[in-house]
């Protein structure tokens, strides 16, 4: 009786585990030959607005499927690289532009230059110069921009006047003197002239690199945030900290816009995903009240550079169908397509043509950005890049706005911390 | 080995597995990383790791933040540790009191914290704590104390990130705390009644040496429970300002996660359990020889 109950507990066990394979197995099934099918990953809402696009592609091409996933932005680059360790990369996907060293580094990005060569559609001088320069790495382009941005100086126009400038600053100089020129006239100790958030780390180097500053030197392997360029710059920003024309710190303000909008700073370097925000919010009587303008230069003969920022498209090198996904591509790179994307989301187009559209040429928000995107710079390209600026940069930043260590000594445990996370990069680069 | 104890086998064999698998494997595998400079450029090219030695445990000695990350969390664990309980455990004694009525009103509205999403949570608290329009500066104000930038000062952001921890968490131990209460025989109260001891001599001879057990458990538990601190400075700080809430599991996050240093964010993961373990068996000692 018990051997009978034993081995009946053995067969229950044994089924139950081959149904679990049952169940599982219909799905390793081979689907229909003839269509093709692609997968896309888009960030956060870019990655649910493309969807609206795809129908008029899926019209162009019958036999094509496009499998389309959305991560979001925050996790974006774990779950990418999560998915490249695991060999899950989709065919094509969003990347945002400096993370691009990172997976041509991984070896992860099929190069297009030639399917650009034979393209019809992609060229590179549709593109805005810097732009495309953030895609292309030791000479090879890996990614399409998609769309662009960059940072603007974001100011209010009533107060500036007020303060005796109609325009925005144009150089480093009129930038501080107006911003002194501001705390004197609000004169109080609640409002700020601008504001440079030590968590951004964008100012900061957008400023060193105006002012010349390589950032990292002997072929990206030590930090150069010593250098003479650099330090000028540096010290130009945390000036504003310490002479209280901006906040120290980063909890006073939970939210940029009322903040913006109850004057407690004037000037803000921000980007295109913040407009509809400001406009939000700078309603009413306010909305003639703030402006954007081409970021000051370090002097009336250098333009003001700013970031070369935004998202290109990629391919898998890993991935069976790079012909249909370049077509992908090629679709979401006409210029009609692009703008269509910026009504869904207000992304700004990354192909020129579409800026020649009426919708961005009658806002005058956004040609400030026209102006800017001619003058754009890209970040060192290196993977470690994103280490460098997010944990280091703004980490030192902040010591130095907080007067914790005098400038030469940020800048030197700055270079010292960079060295030591470009090791790695000194030994692959010796071998 | 019999018929019987073959069967066992047979029936636990999916759950070693698993643990075999899922627990072990990983951990065996984590220990031999944090020897291993193991990268993002190792993940494309496994050729590209080294077997460094001690050398990441050598740098991590070295590493001001690793030291910054240790001090603060051992803060954190000695300071809001013995706080959260002594508030579990004068929430339970007043849940318990016969003097109270709503308990179970009560006991729901302290455990609602706890399975409350910090990020909410979070939410909220940082406008408890802002320094323009927070509610505790504005509080404080009636006692003539200026506004404190809670969140944004070095000297303040612990404290705060503790007090936000202690009010989230003290509803779980104090559940602890209320079931221990009730495990105590009600005789030994009456006893003791009978021979005239007050309230309070109740409380140090019967009650404290009575709820040890619950109050080793509840330490050890909450020990490592704030050793692995992370959630709660992630959301309101990010470690900062100038990372004097960094702490050592979100430092090993940063730099396994985010900056794809698997080999150090794996020695800092050892050397966090190494601190847990010589904490728990530390505490396990004391209470054997308080036995």
């Amino acid at each position: 009786m018990i051997r009978k109950i034993k081995k009946q507990l053995i067969n229950h066990y044994i089924f139950s585990l081959l149904a679990i394979f049952l169940v599982y197995l219909p799905s390793c099934k081979n689907s229909d030959s003839e269509v093709v099918e692609i997968s896309f990953w888009g960030m956060g809402a870019e990655g649910e607005a493309v969807q609206k696009l795809l129908p008029a592609f899926l019209d162009d091409h019958p036999t094509v499927k496009v499998k389309t996933q959305m991560i979001p932005w925050t996790a974006g680059q774990e779950k990418l690289i999560t998915a490249y360790a695991s060999d899950n990369l989709p065919d094509v996907f969003q990347l945002g532009n400096t993370w691009i060293p990172q997976f041509v580094n991984l070896n992860a990005l099929e190069m297009l230059d030639s399917l650009i060569f034979y393209s019809s559609q992609v060229n590179k001088i549709n593109y805005f110069e810097g732009i495309w320069e953030t895609n292309v790495i030791e000479n090879s382009v890996y990614g399409i921009p998609w769309y662009i941005d960059t940072r603007v100086l974001f100011y209010r126009s009533d107060i500036l006047s007020k303060a005796g400038l109609d325009r925005a600053p144009k150089t480093w100089d009129e930038l501080y003197q107006i911003s002194k020129k501001i705390k004197k006239k609000l004169n109080n100790p609640e409002k700020y002239a601008i504001y440079l958030p030590t968590n951004e780390w964008a100012p900061f180097v957008i400023f060193g690199l105006q002012n010349g500053a390589g950032l990292l030197r002997k072929g990206n392997t030590l930090g150069d945030f010593r250098a003479k360029e650099f330090e000028e710059a540096f010290d130009f920003l945390i000036r504003f900290h310490k002479e209280e024309l901006a906040p120290i710190g980063i909890s006073q303000v939970t939210n940029v816009y009322q903040a913006f909008a109850e004057e407690y700073f004037s000037m803000y370097i921000s980007g295109p995903w913040n407009i509809n925000e400001f406009k939000k919010w700078m309603s009413g009587e306010l909305s003639d009240c703030w402006m954007t303008a081409p970021l000051p230069g370090p002097d009336a003969d250098r333009p003001g550079l700013s970031l070369a920022g935004g998202s290109s498209l990629v391919i898998s090198k890993n991935s069976a169908n790079k012909k249909t996904a370049w077509s992908l591509i090629e679709f979401l790179s006409r210029p009609e397509i692009q703008i269509k994307f910026f009504q869904l989301l207000n992304n700004l187009p990354a192909v020129k043509q579409a800026w020649e559209d009426s919708l961005l040429q009658h806002d005058p928000y956004i040609q400030a950005f026209f102006t800017q995107f001619h003058h754009v710079i890209s970040t060192p390209k290196v993977p470690e890049w994103e280490q460098i600026a997010f944990s280091k940069v703004q980490q030192y930043a902040e010591e130095a706005a907080r007067g914790n260590l005098s400038i030469p000594e940020a800048l030197t445990a700055l270079d010292q911390d960079i060295d030591r996370i470009l090791e790695k990069r000194r030994w692959m680069l010796s071998r | 080995m019999n018929t019987q104890s073959k069967m066992a086998y047979f029936f636990l064999a999916p759950a070693l597995l698993a643990i075999f698998i899922f627990f072990f494997l990983p951990v065996v595998a984590a220990f031999i990383i944090s020897f291993s400079d193991f990268d993002i450029y190792s993940l494309g090219n496994i050729s590209n790791a080294r077997m460094v030695g001690f050398k990441n445990y050598s740098v991590l000695i070295k590493d001001p933040l690793f030291w910054k990350a240790l001090k603060n969390t051992f803060f954190f664990v000695i300071v809001a540790g013995p706080l959260s309980i002594l508030v579990s455990l004068a929430a339970a004694l007043l849940l318990n009191s016969k003097l109270v009525r709503f308990k179970a009103f009560f006991r729901l509205t302290y455990f609602l914290p706890v399975v409350t999403t910090l990020v909410a949570v979070a939410i909220v608290w940082r406008f408890i704590y802002h320094p323009r329009f927070g509610i505790l500066n504005y509080l404080l104000s009636f006692l003539g104390i200026q506004p404190i930038d809670w969140l944004g000062d070095p000297l303040w952001a612990m404290p705060a990130i503790i007090l936000m921890s202690v009010w989230k968490n003290f509803g779980y131990n104090m559940i602890i705390f209320i079931a221990g209460l009730q495990n105590i025989p009600l005789d030994l109260y009456e006893s003791a009644e009978i021979e005239g001891a007050n309230h309070w001599q109740q409380f140090t001879s019967i009650t404290i040496p009575m709820l040890a057990p619950t109050t080793i458990f509840v330490s050890i538990i909450t020990m490592i429970g704030y050793f692995q601190i992370f959630a709660e400075p992630y959301i309101m700080t990010q470690g900062g300002p100038i990372n004097s809430t960094l702490s050592i599991v979100q430092y090993m996050y940063q730099e396994g996660f985010r900056w794809w240093n698997m080999g150090y964010s794996a020695a800092l993961a050892f050397i966090l359990f190494i601190i847990i373990f010589i904490g728990t068996v530390l505490q396990l000692k004391i209470k054997k020889r308080s036995d």
